[in-house]
Parts: C-alpha cells; structure tokens; sequence
C-alpha cells in the first residue's frame, strides 16, 4: 500500500461534462487518460509522477469498469515495452515513469517501439526529475526524442493545458505513427488548479479484445530490411505527418503581436517567462504581453515554418530553454542560417548554460536580453537601480545544510550503524551504493559508500573488484532495486563471475523512496499484486550459496557479526546478507491508528521510547554519529558546570531501539533507557508493579535520608 | 496594446512561501491556505516540491493567489528573490534559509518564524558545541523582513496538543496579511476534517503567541542557575560550614564553587567537598584579580572529581528524582505500568577499576586476568531497573560509594587531577592566559570507554600543544584554538591540522 492514499480523490475521476475538477496535476492527467479512451496504463513510480502510479493503483475499480488494464510494471524498460501494445492494435496507451532515469532505463524499448511505429496512441508521461528537489543527476531528457524520432510535448504548466496535452498527445502519436513523450517538471506535477471535466471515454478496442483477435506483421519487427524502411519511414512520412498535425491544430500557442523582439520558450517555461515580464512592467496578471511569444508545446519536432513566422520583422529573438546542451537553440539557429536570417538569436548567454531557471535566474536573463536588444523597454528602476537597500547580514556560513536522511525509527539506521563499527574494526572497505533511501547512508553520520550507478546496479558497480583482494568489496542494494534490475543486472553478475564480494540487500517491505508502493518481497497482501516473494529463494535461485536472512535489523550487534563473518569467511562466490524490517514510516502508519483502538478498547499494549539521562550524557555524541535520528538531539543544561548540550530524545521517538543497540554495540555509554508504558496492565500486573514501585521508593528514600543529594 | 503602450492595471497577485522541514505538515498548511482562498473568492495555485526532499529534507512549498476574474491569471511555480509578500519558516535555521535565498526583503516580505530548533545532522554530530547561532538568524531577519513575527510555535502547538502546522495557520491570520477574516481560517481548518478540534486550539494559541510576538528564551541557550541540594537535617551544619567557605572566596568564583562543591558532594560525600574546597583555596593562594584562573578551576576540577565510574552511573540510575522525571517524560498516567530498559556493558576495565588500587593495579597489569574479566562480564546487559532484581544490583553498586576512595579508578583519577593542576600552577607564574587554558583543557574529556579513551588522548596532545606553545605571545589563544580543534570532530583531524600549524612556527 503507498504511503498517500488517493482514495478519496479517485471519486473526482468519475466526474462527467459540465463538472469542475480541483486538485494537482498529477491527478488530472489521470482524468485526463481516461476521458481520452485509454486502454492500457502502467509504469514505473519515481518522484515526481510517483503519485501518477499510486492514483492508478487507488482507480482499479474504475479502470476495470471502463475496460483499462493498469499494469505496476517491474522497471521503466517493461513500461516501455508494453506500449508493444499499440504498436498493431488501436489502442491507446499510457505509461509513465521519471526522467530521465527513468528514460535511461526504458531506452531500449522506447526505441524499438520508435522504429516500428505504433497504430493506436502510445503515450509516455514523464516527471523530468530536474532543478530543486530532484534527487538525480541532472540531465535532460530531450536527447532520447530526437535520437529516436519520438515527439515530445513540454505544455505550459496549468491543469486546462496538461489535460489539453494528453488528448493532444493520443492524436499526434496516432497522426504520425510515433510514440509521444510529455514532459511533466517536478512542481508541474504538484501543481494545483481546475480544469472542466469530460465524460469518461471507454477505449473502443479493449485489451482483452484484442487478445481474441491477435494480429502481427513482419513489417513491424526490427530486423533488416525492415528497419531500413522504418527509418525511412521515419523521415519521409512520421516527421512530416507530424509537422501537419502540430501546425493544423496549433499546438504551439502565440502569444502578444507585433514588435521588433520576441521570445520563444518551452511550454513549461511559460509561466516563468510571463512572471519576469510582469515585473519588468512588460505583462500584466492574464499574460497579456509587449513582448510576443511563441511557446513551443511541442518541444520536438520544432516546426521550422512557424518559427521563421515569428521571427519575420523581428530584430531580436530570446530562446528560453532550460538545461544543457541547448538542443531547441542550436536547431533554431540553424534555421535561421538556412534562411539567411539577420534575426539575432539570444539564449545561453543571457541564461545559464547549466542549473534551474529559478525566478531570479529567469528575471536576470530576460532583462540581460531586453538590455541588449531593446533597453527602452526597461522600466527606470531596472536601467538606473536605486541602490540605498540595508545590507541584509551574510547567513551563509551560518544556517547548516539539511540534506534529507533516515527518518525517526528507519530500520536501515541500524544496518549503517552496524556497517560502521565494522568498519572501524575491518578497516575502510570498497563500497558501492545504489539507489533508495539506503542511499542516505552515503551522507554523514556515516558516510558509507562512494558512488552510485544506477538503479539496482550496486553490486554490478563493484564488478571491476569481483577477482577479489585483501579485503572483500560491500555491495548495497534495496529490495525496490533488487526487483527493478537487481537481480539479474547485479546478482546473476556476480554469481557468472564468481565474485568473492558482499551483498547487503536493505529489505525495507516496499519502494520506500517513492512512497512505499508495494514490490515483490512486500510481506502485505495486496488484492491485485502477488507479493511475499522471499529475496533469499530468488538469489539461491540463480546460484548464490552464501545467503543470510536477518529478520530484525535493529539488533545491531547480529549485524555486525553477520557482516564480519560475510567479510571474513572462506566460502568463495557471492556473500549476500538480506536486512529485513518495515519501514518505519509505513509501519508507524499502519500500526498507530490500530494501537490508539486497542488502547481505547481497554487491552494490554506496551508503548516503547527511548530516553537519556542527562547526568549521565557527558555531551561527546557519539551516540548520534551513529545515528543522526531526527528523535535524538542534543539539548543545552542550565549547568554552569557543563560546557557541552547532552543528547536528548524528543517526543516523536518511536522506540525503534537503536539507541539501545548501538550504544551496548559500540559500547558508547549508559545514558539511555528504554521506557515501556504499559497500557491497560493485567490486575496482578498492576498490583505487583505498585508493590515493587513501593519497595524501590523505600530504599531510594532510606538513601537519600543519609546524604546530601542533586535536585535533577 | 503596442510595445510603446502600457500594461492596464490589474489586481496584484499575492505570493506566500513556505519553508519547513520534511514531516512538520507543510502540506497540510499549504492545503489549508489555499482550500481558503478559493472559499473567499479567490483564484489560488500552489505548488510544492515533493519526492526524497520530504525525508527529514528542507522543503519548499509556494501559494500565489488573487481575486477571481474573468481571466485565469498566470501564476508561477517557484519563489522568486525580492518577490515574495509573505514568508512562512517553519524552524529558525529554515528561517535563515529563506533569508539566504533571497525570500526576505525589507520592501514587503512579512516573514513568520518558529523560533524552535530542529538540529540539522551536521550540528548534533559535533563532538563538542555544534549548535548553529539562532541569533545571528534573529538579527538579519530584524533587517531583512518588513514585519517579523517570532515565536516558539512548535511549543505552542505542543502546549495546544497539536502541530506546528496549524499554530503556523493562526500566526498567518494573526499576521493580517492576507484579505481573509480569522473565521475564513477556522472555516479552512474545519473543512479539512481530520483533527480539527486540536486544530482548532492550536490556531487560536498561534494566533495569540503572534500577536504577542513573543520571541521567548527558547532560541538562546537556558541561563546557568546554580542548583540548590536538598540536604537532610542529619547533614544541616556540615553542609552549612562548606557553604560558609564557598561564601568566604572572592564574589568572582563563588557561584560557580558553589555549583561545584554541589556536584561533589552529591557525587561522594561531605568529607569530598572539604578535599574540593582545599584544592580550590590552594589555587585562589596563587591567583589574584579577576579571579578568573580560579573560577575555571572550580568548574573543571569539580567535573574532574566527579569523574564517570559504574558506582556514580548505578547511583543516578537509581534515585528516585530520576523515576519521578521518567514518569513525567513519558507521560505515565495513572493506571498504565512503567517498564525500564538500562543498556549496560561493562568492560574489563571497568571491573578493574572497581577493585582495591593495588589489588586492581595487578589485574589490569596482567592480560590473562583482564581476559578472564572480559569473558566474565563484557557483554550487553539490559536490567530491567524496575523490577526488584536488577534494581538491587544497581542499587548495591551504588553502595559501594563508601569504598570509592579505595579503587583503583579513584586513584588513577587522582593521578590525572593532580598532574593537570600541577600543570597549569607550573604556567601560572609566566603565563596566566595559559593556565586558564590549560585548566579549560579538562573539557575534552569526557564519555565512557572508547570515547573516554579519545578523550584523554586528545587532552594529552593539547597539553602537549601547550608545551610547546609556552613562552610564546600568543600561547593563550592558540592552546584555545587546539581545544576547539579537538571538539570538531571525532577522529582528530581538526587537531591534527592545528597540531601541523603549531609545529611550524614552534
């Protein structure tokens, strides 16, 4: 089960025609497929379309009322490839995953699928994972389209335009015969508004129809001569067909008339563009403009005629376009070369090359460009600033960085924990990462592992070691990873090579990162999904011999010893460790409500939380740098006496026990204290409890009558 | 419209930014606002920026709205610099933060702030005092914010039995920066259905607390106060004649002997003050206005005394204030059972040090016996401190106070004290600076085996630096460096490079 349900935000998919939908972009995409008659849906979940899959998981009971199969696709790649689907049949497809991971992942098929060109609407929804909050390299995704031939839609970024897109998108792949990717920017994803809702459409060929009346056509396989012909096909019929079809139904949107200059930009740019202009006093609110605009929904093709069109009269033309290298400017350039064009083109130069067009940096480039080619455009302010402002104190040095982390109770702290004190006994080992939380391992409290290849690639990123050495190399792989690629790009590796290298697979029961859908090895039933499927059996399956199952990884000193041996043991092959325990976040989800009830309902539950004692914390932390829990901080005493704050466990500790465990592991000090509160004790619980609480307050009192004792 | 034409006026668009840590709600807020904008006639957008920034991560979230026209106006996705009418930081470093990125302008932004801290990472690991200045975030948020409205409102909301979200909510209304009445808010709160009755109370306590503006104390470090004992009749006029000798000291150094002579005697006895205050009045002989070399060493030589052996550790574990504090902590009503888990794991050494000097001189000498120790009691305990058992075990430990002076910990700190002190008297005479530097030395150790053991190595190699450094000008302030080197990390490295320095110029 995903960590947000949409439950209650699924009803608003069954709106019809003449009703108004309000919520984020993501849902009304979903709306969107729906009222465009898609057949099929899947995917891969990764910020920022994660929501995308947990909606379509939540929508089952009216995907399967209109006949949509959704499909929660083992990787981006099987996303991709089950668009395989349109490719005879008129169908209409939708899958989503990130990009350009994601992308990265799925290129395989998405080129296959481009070669062979579809007959029903294949579309991809892609979360461009760029600029603040992405957690990836940064990347555009551009490149697969234009390597490809597949087309590529960036619309401008508010909900009537996004669901515009998406029917757009169905009739542009069916036009032209090519898959279409739309390109969804992290906060377009999130972003909120309302769009008048249609009818939902069944789609007019389901799956299992077709499954009744299979067709296929050689000319469609891949193979010679056959791909000769497609790419052929690609250039003389797709693209020009496709160029039609944008043009006639004017994807791409005009904005504002007349003028010497003018500025193009990616839909997605849009609304940045109109903000920058609005305080330079060049647009008002609705985006009626000075400056004409010619943004381009379709980022791929770039349609030249239109775009000559615009510049006709121009002197100057700015390219807004985010990310590097800059695809659309290069193009647009040439175009104007070919012509023999004076227009001057701006771009990279007034913007940056590299990084986010955050609001500064798309003021700072429109008024760069409007310096240069139209300065009496500029407002007074801007030409001639005032410049008597109070110097705001420099915090930079100051406020520390708050990178994301482990959450309180994360049953991975342990594991790191544990990885760590190996460490300091072992030495400094080889350590590749891989992709999820456990990647958070890589920050410090602990600084475990030094780069990372890719989803699932851990333990392949450490092949170059697999002859083996003085020390063994340490593999970090998560169950989401295992199942995405893991177990056959990374184990089967290791296994054909007979690598003497460590695996720790971080077995958390879900794809935690993305907002704990369910995967494989999830140990919840799911009424659509078959899980329960034990990690152990699959690596003995495909060959490994070394295998331990570590059902409780917060005991941090069974780690540790499990670690040492796989480090240390003759065995030859492949030595993997599976940590297991729910994540917490999940756990603390499903477990709180259910523990509120029974408190309520009068039955015995026991509520753990940690505790330190102060007096007995002498302020070194080293408790927390094995930790770095957001439960466990630190608190200044109003001793005089005390230069150092001591460690302090807030009340949102969840008694995860890793405090415990790591300070009898590493044997740090004997500061902390579990506490149970028992609820609703038995009869003789309680009575034989207040007996003891009787004698121990006798002798502490016998105690405290003779000596001269601290308040604390 | 032409390019020489202007644009008509049209209504303003209002812009709120939200800056919080990853769990504090800021989605809910978000949801809050903006599901009241729309209620009263207006048109709103908000954006967020959700994915693994949300673990524990700064995360940002971003409302533009304005009055419903017969146009959908254009709103962006992001903050910009200098363009943000309303700043909400749901913690006094994201405050910061938001400062920083250009979030904060003296022309309009009106920023809200809790004054709480949420320590990042990079803070809480420090092995000494990492904790960011929150101060120096109140002074540039005084000059970059039009208004600032500052209070505790993670307490608040504590206080009011909810979260920090919605105290945040009552703060925006008590703030008048939007076009909204208080009711429009409550009206928000109460269509979000869940908790809203909590809510509800923590909006009215946000809203007061930012009317009160009250930026209390919580963001500054507590004020020292010097904790009186509770001393039973029986020890009325011992207790009285050592206070009578702390009173006799120079004003300059009595609060801090005070605190001192406090923590040794609750640490081993009357007899142990007395030992206290005679090293203390043996050193003031030597010292002179402002006293200072002698108040340092009435903080350290009291830590010193009351150094961390298993008999002080099973003695605090056991008192009953500490069961009366737990009680509260946790919250144990009446009707629920306390379970207590101590995490205990001696080591040879500690058993050693328990044992007669001589007697646990020989033991610790001979491997063979330290082995024997290890195998016999180094492993994890957990004692269940509430129950009568392990309760007695720890109980009788603590007992052994009586026998305290005899074991060989006992003498070994001794040792440790009395060559430190013989120390800084040795630099006293040249270099006062110094001395106090040297007595404040004593800071870097501290903790239990390993980190004790780190502890003492790194006070031997500032004490070494010191060596060095003595004669020279500015000794004083370099021994100081080494010291606050020695607290930056854990391995050493930060002393290892100041170490470097000194030994190129020495």
């Amino acid at each position: 089960m995903a960590e947000r349900s949409f439950k209650a935000e699924v009803a608003d998919l069954r709106k019809g025609a003449g009703e108004t939908f309000t919520g984020e972009g993501i849902l009304a995409i979903t709306k969107a497929l729906l009222e465009n008659g898609v057949g099929y849906v899947g995917g891969y979940q990764g910020a920022p379309i994660s929501h995308l899959m947990d909606v379509l998981a939540d929508a089952q009971d009216l995907l399967a009322e209109l006949g949509v199969r959704f499909e929660a696709n083992a990787n981006e790649a099987a996303a991709a490839a089950m668009l395989a689907a349109s490719v005879h049949y008129p169908i209409r497809g939708a899958v989503t995953f990130k990009g350009p991971v994601g992308v990265n992942v799925a290129s395989d098929a998405l080129a296959n699928l481009s070669s062979s060109g579809v007959t029903g609407g294949a579309l991809v929804i892609l979360g461009e994972d760029y600029g603040e909050g992405s957690s990836i390299m940064q990347e555009r995704s551009h490149a697969f389209a234009m390597k490809s031939q597949f087309w590529l839609l960036d619309p401008r970024p508010n909900l009537p335009s996004i669901v515009k897109a998406v029917g757009d998108g169905f009739a542009l792949s069916e036009a032209s015969n090519s898959p279409v990717m739309m390109m969804m920017r992290i906060r377009s994803c999130h972003v909120t508004g309302q769009f008048a809702c249609r009818d939902n459409r069944k789609p007019t060929l389901s799956v299992r129809d077709a499954l009744s009346n299979p067709r296929s056509d050689f000319a469609r396989v891949v193979l010679p001569p056959m791909s000769y012909v497609h790419e052929q096909d690609k250039i003389k019929n797709r693209w020009p067909a496709a160029e039609k079809f944008i043009l006639d139904n004017q994807l791409n949107e005009m904005f504002g008339t007349g003028g010497r200059i003018g500025i193009v930009c990616q839909g997605g740019m849009y609304n940045g563009v109109i903000r920058s202009l609005q305080r330079l006093g060049l647009a008002d609110i609705y985006g009626e403009t000075m400056v004409p605009i010619y943004c381009l929904n379709v980022t791929y093709p770039l349609i030249s005629s239109e775009f000559l069109k615009f510049c006709e009269g121009k002197s100057d033309v700015l390219v807004v376009e985010e990310g590097q290298p800059d695809f659309i400017e290069t193009a647009l350039a040439a175009m104007l070369y070919r012509t023999g064009s004076t227009v001057k083109l701006h771009g990279k130069g007034a913007f940056p090359m590299a990084g986010e067009y955050t609001g500064t940096v798309m003021l700072d480039g429109v008024t760069a460009f409007l310096r240069a080619a139209a300065p009496d455009m500029l407002p007074a302010l801007v030409r001639a600033p005032n410049q008597d402002r109070p110097a705001i104190p420099d915090l930079t040095k100051t406020v520390p960085i708050r990178p994301p982390g482990f959450c309180t109770g994360c049953p991975e702290r342990p594991i790191f924990a544990a990885m760590k004190l190996v460490e300091k006994d072992l030495g400094k080992h080889q350590i590749a990462a891989d992709i999820g939380c456990h990647l958070f391992g890589a920050l410090p409290p602990f600084e475990i592992g030094g780069a990372t290849m890719g989803f699932g690639l851990g333990p392949a990123a450490n092949g170059a070691f697999d002859g083996g050495g003085e020390r063994r190399p340490i593999a970090i792989l998560g169950d989401g990873g295992f199942w995405h690629n893991g177990l056959s790009s990374s184990i089967t590796n290791m296994v054909f090579n007979k690598s003497d290298g460590v695996v720790m697979v971080v077995d958390n029961y879900y794809s935690a990162a993305t907002g704990g859908q369910d995967v494989m090895s999830s140990r919840a039933d799911n009424p659509t999904k078959a899980t329960q499927h034990s990690i152990a059996d699959a690596v003995r399956g495909v060959g490994v011999k070394w295998v331990r199952q570590i059902d409780h990884t917060y005991d941090v000193g069974k780690m540790r010893a499990v670690l040492t041996e796989a480090l240390t043991t003759n065995e030859p092959g492949p030595k993997v460790i599976i940590a297991s325990s729910e994540c917490m976040l999940n756990k603390q989800r499903r477990e709180k409500p259910q523990r509120t009830a029974a408190i309520k309902a009068g039955r015995r539950i026991e509520a753990p939380r940690f505790g330190v004692d102060e007096a007995i914390c002498t302020g070194d932390h080293a408790c927390i740098r094995l930790s770095g829990c957001p439960s466990l901080s630190l608190k200044r005493l109003d001793d005089p006496l005390r230069d150092d704050p001591v460690a302090a466990i807030d009340q949102t500790c969840v008694g995860c026990g890793n405090c415990g465990e790591v300070a009898d592991a590493a044997i740090l000090c004997p500061s902390f204290y579990r506490a149970d509160v028992v609820h609703n004790p038995g009869r003789f619980e309680a009575w034989w409890a207040a007996r003891r609480t009787g004698v121990i307050g006798w002798l502490q009192a016998r105690r405290a009558a003779r000596r001269i004792e601290l308040q604390a | 419209m032409t390019a020489q034409g202007t644009i008509a006026p049209a209504p303003q668009i209002l812009k709120l930014a939200l800056l919080a840590v990853g769990g504090q709600g800021g989605g809910v807020l978000t949801g809050w606002i903006e599901a009241m904008a729309r209620a009263n006639g207006y048109v709103a957008q908000a954006t967020s920026v959700a994915g693994v920034a949300q673990r524990t991560g700064a995360t940002l979230y971003y409302l533009e709205m304005c009055p419903a026209g017969p146009r959908l106006p254009v709103f962006s996705l992001m903050p910009a610099a200098g363009d943000v009418d309303v700043m909400i930081a749901a913690e006094m470093m994201e405050a910061g933060r938001s400062i920083i990125r250009g979030f904060v302008t003296p022309d309009r932004t009106t920023l809200i702030a809790s004054t709480h801290r949420a320590l990042s990472v990079s803070e809480k690991m420090v092995p000494g005092d990492g904790i960011a200045d929150s101060d120096e975030v109140m002074a540039a948020a005084e000059v970059a914010a039009r208004r600032f409205i500052a209070a505790d409102f993670e307490a608040v909301a504590a206080g009011a039995g909810s979260v920090i979200s919605a105290t945040l909510f009552g703060a925006l209304a008590a703030s008048g920066t939007l076009p909204f009445p208080r009711e429009a808010y409550e009206a928000a709160i109460r269509s979000g259905g869940k908790g809203v009755e909590a809510s509800l109370r923590a909006f009215a306590a946000g809203y007061q607390a930012a009317l009160e503006g009250t930026v209390d104390g919580s963001a500054s470090p507590p004020k020292p106060v010097s904790r009186a004992p509770r001393v039973p009749g029986r020890l009325a006029a011992d207790w009285a004649a050592l206070c009578a000798r702390v009173e006799r000291l120079p004003a300059e150094v009595t609060a801090m002997a005070r605190s001192g002579l406090a923590k040794v005697v609750d640490f081993q006895d009357v007899a142990y003050g007395r030992t206290y205050l005679d090293r203390i009045e043996a050193l003031l002989a030597l010292d002179h206005t402002p006293f200072d070399f002698t108040r340092e060493a009435a903080k350290y030589v009291a830590n010193a005394m009351a150094y961390d052996d298993v008999i002080r550790v099973a003695d605090l574990k056991t008192r009953s204030a500490r069961y009366d504090r737990i009680r509260i902590e946790m919250g144990v009503a009446p009707g629920t059972v306390l379970h207590l888990t101590e995490f205990m794991h001696p080591r040879a050494e500690e058993i050693a040090g328990l044992l007669p000097a001589r007697l646990g001189a020989r033991v610790q000498a001979s491997p063979v016996w330290m082995a024997r120790l290890d195998r016999w009691f180094n492993r994890g305990r957990r004692l269940r401190s509430d129950s009568l058992t392990a309760f007695a075990m720890l109980y009788a430990l603590g007992s052994l106070r009586r026998l305290r002076r005899g074991t060989l910990r006992h003498a070994q700190e001794v040792a440790h004290l009395d060559r430190w002190l013989d120390a800084a008297r040795a630099t006293l005479a040249q270099d006062r600076a110094l001395a106090i530097e040297v007595i404040r030395t004593r800071r870097l150790i501290k903790g239990y085996s390993d980190t004790h053991a780190r502890g003492q190595s790194k006070f031997d190699r500032v004490m070494e630096g010191i060596d060095l450094l003595k004669g020279r000008d500015d000794a004083a302030d370099w021994a100081r460096r080494l010291r606050e080197a020695a607290l930056q990390d854990e391995a050493g490295q930060a002393l290892n490079g100041a170490m470097a320095t000194v030994r190129t110029f020495v």
